[in-house]
């Protein structure tokens, strides 16, 4: 690890300043990537700003009947937080289907926003990678992809976001808070990632020296009828080949709602629209379930190593929104 | 290659009257290269003369008092951030198995490689440095946690327990005589990571908590109903090459009742 | 004898495990000591044509910069026992990827490894070998451990003139080790003496090729190795950065240690080699065997001569009347193979016993039928008997216990939920590989027994078991009984390797301790108590008594040879696993083994051995492989999140039996050698469980979902 300069805030506004004025300053929470990453040669921070002690943990119900964590409450907290295991299941399920018991004390809500791919590409300078240095090339297009993308890949990166997390927070419509040097502002979740296109080393639309405050989920009452489903070849602490959050409206057996994110396809936690429509005002039975993962795997596009994601995609999908569709299905 | 070998000591001893070793940690003031030394004199030569001062004297006077962070942190009271040095050791105050230890280390350096490489305290091991294997698990305020992936600059303040602090004198911990019953180790190495895991985990049930395998999150096992497969899935995040995993499974369930 | 051994004794060496009192080779406090950190090649072949290392030399901290051009010429070395003949820092030329280009050292970790960082190297590529599948043409006969061909009867005849043929490929992985005890050295010079510490299975072959290298006598090396996490073979053979960490000690006049990252952990030594299997069989109707050909292709280095034996097995398993064997390697850029646990025939066990499920399978048969009706009574290459083999009573007792014939025959036939369910089995076979040792027996003042060897702990339990047996003889308690090993100043033992140490460095302190009680009772003038031995040394007024101890086997050291004998440990494997009918992901639901393998010691120990084996199959079936990266000529990623090895969650109930066995040919205490047994036949059980749940017959491990959609 390169050598950098340590610096610990206590105010927002102090680390916000601190980071927007340097160029290689970053912050740092939980750690749990950053440090694998400069441990790696990948991220090479000049400074860190510890903002793990800001008062910024706090996870509270909003009025409108959503709920606010703040983005230094641990993924451990997040996940047990009566509101957030009584009102969005699948957000707890996603939490605990990721990493380990350790890691996810450790871990932040705002950090697992800015988890960085796991592309083995990615990870080692030794090789050409276009998300760690622009222009360099992809390996992982002509290489071994097996855990690459099959959704929104450009042919400049073809890597996948790793969090489970964010499957969830798609799925729910999730706003990511923000402050920055001139204010705050607030994301819709589908706009905070991005997809590689010619900017690959440009995992988010937050600009350098915001520091994310809180995520707000709004209020979803079915979001109780839902499930997230994670398959991996590992049974415990490995990254989805694949992955679904489902939450199902479901009403004489016909879906009256639904939402459908999926994991480990794509550049960013991919959002199933093309799957919703179909299910909205269907038939709750898996023949509809299959034609929404035809659907939201319709545009979808393999490598030499992971065709395999396509099909196993799909019936994830279904196994999902079977489970969450429960005896409503 | 032998002629150019002269005796090591011999050697050390000139190039240090010179002044050209730059020693991190103790300053070695017995001659032998291959003694090994007992754990108290390390610790105290560690704390005493060696990171102290030799780091402290590395920095101008007035930077050596802002880079200094007292326990609990009152200096920071009137001042959002604290500026430290770059390449320079900062000073760091960390409370390990109830001992406080001031030492001086760079910011980069893990809690792992402080306590093992200038502490002494060397039950935490690293397997794989990147938050891969659990062989690093220590308890932050109670909290399993990986000291390969902590700075130690960010821990000063909390209590930190490795796998030497949490017997009681000669009484083992019930997870810990657990694992000798039960058979829960082979070579031993992840071991430490283990316990500590699987009493941080213990308490993790005790609160209440939900797994992956928790059929609904809402209603989380207690320690009395937490089943063989909400201690796998809980236990994964320690890898043991061994495979000792169906006797750590076992050594917890025999635990569990006992004490968290 | 007080029937010490046999009992179920709690580990001894628990107590300083599970406090964090045990001291690995890396948490050895030793003053002044140094850092040294590798760089690595980049480039799998070629030369390097420029080093800047003018960043790295001054950077904070460090104390010197060892590459090709400054690092003292070192003594040549021999595989075995080094790991590689090629040792790096000696020229320009690559070989592989992850070679060593440069050592850095510095007076912190943080400082060496940054500075590594900053070394600059310049390279001239040259054309590379990755995949050998790609270049089975090259395929070349080399002389490893074993004869590489076989051939007993008239192999064509015999096939063509049989009712029921079969011919199939297996593929398995490349794997690394993996121990989560990285490779640490720390090497320190002291008046022209070498003192080591370090992660190795055997400190006397450890001395002796370092010793060789720096051009010393043994006597002036020390290396000690208390506390070993994990080797499973990785820690074997004698890597080069050991001795290279004894030469920066030496350049820095400091005491240095090295300790490989993960990533390099995956270049710095040996890996099983992944083998490309052919098995053509030949039956009767009955199922009688009349033809069995095994071939094997497996990776080989560019500088050495390493083969994994991937047909070795079927030399012994079967009673077939025309019978042949070849091994052949293709030489790639990478380094060379070595022993990992289960070797040779842990990867022929696969392609044996997946052909024998494929033929039970033809022929309408039940697996464990068709293996009893090929039955070896003796060794059908070598035409010896066996030591002991109690092969059929692992069957039926295994088949007995995990339920065997409630199977329903049929693939997709049994299932629960969403879950297909396949029950499978698989033999067990390995040789028993025997090696001298010598021990030393103590009776202190007060009566506790010293045991002297300079063996290995690396988890087998050595630290409990050889006090069992020095109690069993002495009649003492074994909490009265301590082992010192690793330790080149000891009476010598071998390698911690081929599951050889219980068998050989027990024998050695059996006859240790049979000598010091006769020494005993003859000092006493007849039978003596051993609450009197205590008293009998302060009569004799003598402060100890000790006799030494020795163990050679007959026939040739490191095989399973004798004149009259041929010995192999065996057993049956039977699991159950379960794959879900639309996710296709595979996991292991239950596993039964039940094994004859001579006397055991310490069941409680022996058993964990064998679920650990077995657990080494299901990571072996189902999750392990080291994926090469084909465009750069390397490995796609050297690290514990895309290697995965089997976590807590993977592992279901696993039960291990042992059949009451001695084997008194194999050694005088009875006993064999249990550690690699566990992990053979789980690998085969498992795919042609697979075969049952799903009627997908997956012939190259892991099996992973995409093989199964």
């Amino acid at each position: 690890m390169k050598p950098f300069v340590y610096s610990r805030a206590t105010e927002a506004a102090a680390a916000v300043r601190q980071v927007s004025n340097e160029r290689s300053a970053k912050f740092i929470a939980g750690g749990t990537n950053l440090l694998d990453l400069m441990k790696s040669g990948v991220e090479l921070p000049d400074r860190l700003v510890d903002i793990a002690r800001l008062p910024l943990a706090e996870i509270t119900a909003l009025p409108q009947g959503g709920v606010r964590i703040g983005a230094m409450a641990r993924n451990s907290t997040a996940a047990n937080h009566p509101l957030v295991r009584e009102r969005y299941p699948v957000l707890t399920q996603a939490f605990l289907a990721g990493a380990t018991g350790q890691i996810r004390n450790m871990a932040s809500v705002g950090g697992n926003l800015m988890q960085r791919t796991r592309c083995p590409y990615f990870y080692d300078p030794a090789m050409r990678c276009n998300k760690r240095e622009p222009g360099s090339g992809c390996s992982a297009v002509e290489g071994f992809n097996r855990i690459h993308a099959v959704l929104g890949a450009s042919e400049q990166c073809i890597a996948v976001h790793p969090s489970d997390m964010c499957v969830a927070l798609a799925a729910l419509d999730a706003v990511v808070r923000v402050q920055g040097p001139e204010g705050e502002r607030e994301i819709p979740f589908d706009d905070f990632h991005r997809l590689p296109g010619d900017t690959p080393q440009q995992d988010t639309n937050l600009r350098h020296g915001e520091l994310i405050t809180a995520v707000d989920l709004p209020a979803l009452p079915f979001a109780k009828r839902s499930h997230y489903l994670k398959v991996r070849d590992r049974a415990s602490y490995e990254f989805a080949l694949v992955s679904v959050a489902a939450v199902l409206d479901v009403s004489g057996g016909r879906v009256r709602d639904a939402r459908v994110a999926l994991g480990g396809v794509a550049h960013k936690p991919w959002r199933a629209r093309e799957a919703e429509k179909i299910l909205t005002g269907a038939r709750a039975n898996e023949e509809t379930y299959r034609k929404a993962a035809e659907a939201a795997l319709s545009g979808a596009r393999a490598y030499k190593h992971n065709t395999f994601k396509i099909e196993l995609a799909k019936r994830a999908i279904v196994r999902a929104l079977s489970t969450a569709g429960g005896s409503g299905a | 290659m032998e002629d150019d070998i002269r005796d090591a000591d011999q050697e050390l001893d000139e190039r240090r009257s010179q002044g050209n070793v730059s020693l991190d940690g103790g300053e070695a003031e017995d001659s032998s290269p291959t003694k090994e030394v007992s754990r108290r004199d390390f610790l105290a030569r560690t704390t005493l003369t060696g990171a102290g001062l030799t780091i402290a004297s590395l920095l101008p006077a007035h930077l050596a008092a802002a880079a200094s962070l007292p326990d609990g942190m009152p200096a920071e009271a009137n001042a959002a951030l604290s500026e430290f040095i770059k390449e320079g050791a900062v000073k760091v105050s960390l409370r390990i198995n109830g001992a406080r230890h001031a030492l001086s280390v760079e910011p980069r350096v893990t809690l792992l490689d402080a306590m093992r490489e200038r502490l002494d305290i060397t039950g935490p091991k690293k397997g794989c440095d990147h938050g891969q294997c659990g062989a690093c698990t220590v308890l932050v305020d109670g909290q399993r946690a990986l000291s390969c992936l902590s700075l130690a600059v960010m821990q000063d303040g909390k209590e930190i327990t490795t796998v030497e602090g949490i017997a009681l004198g000669d009484e083992l911990h019930p997870v810990q005589a657990a694992f000798i019953e039960q058979d829960a180790f082979q070579c031993g190495y992840c071991t430490s990571g283990q316990i500590c895991s699987a009493i941080g985990m213990l308490r993790e049930v005790a609160e209440g908590t939900a797994s992956h395998v928790t059929p609904d999150v809402a209603a989380p096992p207690t320690l009395a109903t937490l089943s063989d497969a909400e201690i796998r899935e809980r236990m994964s995040g320690n890898l043991c090459r061994c495979s000792a995993y169906p006797n750590i499974v076992a050594a917890v369930r025999e635990a569990k009742g006992q004490r968290v | 004898m007080s029937n010490e051994i046999g009992k179920p004794l709690s580990r001894l060496d628990g107590r300083p495990k599970v406090t964090g009192a045990a001291r690995y080779t890396a948490d050895t406090p030793i003053e002044g000591l140094t850092y040294a950190v590798f760089a690595t090649s980049t480039i799998p072949h070629g030369r390097v044509t420029k080093l800047d290392v003018s960043k790295a030399e001054v950077a904070p901290g460090v104390l010197k910069v060892l590459t090709h051009l400054n690092t003292p010429k070192l003594k040549p070395i021999q595989h075995p026992p080094a790991g590689q003949s090629l040792m790096p820092l000696q020229d320009d030329r690559i070989l592989y990827e992850g070679q060593p280009v440069a050592l850095v050292v510095a007076d912190t970790w943080e400082r060496a490894r940054h500075a590594a960082d900053l070394v600059r190297v310049e390279y001239a590529r040259a054309p590379f070998l990755m995949d050998f599948t790609e270049h089975l043409d090259k395929a070349v006969t080399v002389k490893g451990f074993f004869e590489p061909d076989s051939k007993t009867g008239d192999f064509d005849r015999a096939f063509n003139s049989a009712p029921v043929k079969l011919k199939q490929n297996y593929h398995l992985a490349d794997r690394h080790h993996n121990a989560m005890e990285p490779h640490a050295t720390i090497a320190a010079w002291r008046r022209g003496k070498l003192d080591m510490y370090d992660t190795v299975q055997g400190v006397f072959v450890a001395r002796t090729v370092i010793a060789q290298a720096l051009g010393r006598k043994p006597a002036d090396v020390r290396v000690r190795s208390k506390y070993l996490g994990g080797g499973y073979g990785c820690k074997g053979f004698v890597w080069p950065h050991q001795i290279l960490a004894a030469v920066a000690a030496r350049e820095v006049r400091r005491p240095v240690k090295l300790v490989l990252t993960r990533a390099q952990d995956y270049t710095s030594h040996g890996y099983q080699a992944a083998t490309e299997q052919t098995v053509t069989l030949a039956a009767g109707r009955d199922g009688q065997l009349v033809a069995l050909r095994h071939e094997s292709v497996a990776p080989g280095s560019m500088s050495d001569d390493y083969v994994e034996y991937g047909a070795i097995a079927s030399r012994t398993m079967y009673a077939c009347p025309a019978l042949e064997t070849r091994h052949r390697i293709v030489r790639v850029n990478r380094g060379p193979g070595t022993p990992m646990r289960a070797p040779q025939e842990g990867p022929s066990m696969f392609g044996l016993e997946c052909a024998m499920d494929e033929l039970a399978v033809v022929l309408k048969m039940d697996p464990v039928e068709l293996r009893l009706k090929n039955y070896a009574e003796r060794d059908p290459t070598k035409g010896k008997p066996f030591s002991s083999k109690k092969l059929r009573e692992c069957y039926s007792e295994g088949a007995q216990r995990f339920g065997w014939e409630r199977r329903n025959p049929k693939p997709g036939s049994m299932r629960e939920g969403h879950d297909l369910i396949g029950w499978g089995m698989a033999s067990a076979l390995m040789e028993t590989y025997r090696f001298p040792a010598t021990a030393r027996v103590t009776l202190e003042r007060g009566g506790t027994v010293l045991i002297e060897s300079g063996t290995q702990e690396i988890g087998t339990g050595v630290y409990t078991i050889m006090p069992q047996i020095a109690a069993d003889v002495l009649g003492v308690a074994p909490e009265r009984v301590r082992l010192v090993l690793g330790d080149t100043t000891l009476p010598g033992a071998g390698m911690t390797a081929g599951s050889s140490t219980t068998m050989g460095v027990g024998s050695a302190v059996h006859d240790a301790a049979t000598k010091l009680k006769q020494k005993l009772t003859e000092m006493a003038g007849g039978p003596i108590a051993p609450d009197a031995y205590a008293d009998l040394l302060k009569r004799r007024r003598l402060e100890k008594l000790s006799a030494e101890g020795l163990w050679k086997p007959d026939g040739e050291a490191g095989t399973g040879e004798s004149k009259e004998w041929t010995m192999y440990t065996f057993g049956a494997v039977f699991v159950e696993v379960r794959v879900d009918e639309s996710l296709r992901v595979p996991r292991l639901a239950r596993c039964v083994g039940v094994y004859s393998a001579g006397r055991i010691i310490n069941p409680k120990t022996a058993r964990s051995q064998m679920t650990g084996g077995m657990i080494w199959g299901l990571g072996q079936a189902l999750l392990e492989h080291t994926e090469l990266e084909l465009n750069y000529g390397r490995y796609v990623a050297k690290d514990l999140a895309n290697y995965l090895v089997p976590v807590n969650a993977d592992v279901p109930d696993l039960e291990a039996y042992f059949v009451d066995e001695v084997d008194e040919h194999a050694s005088p205490i009875g006993a064999k050698g249990i550690g690699e047994l566990g992990a053979v036949g789980v690998s085969a059980a498992i795919a042609n469980a697979v075969y049952h749940a799903t009627g997908v017959r997956v012939r190259d491990l892991p099996i992973t979902v995409e093989k199964l959609l």
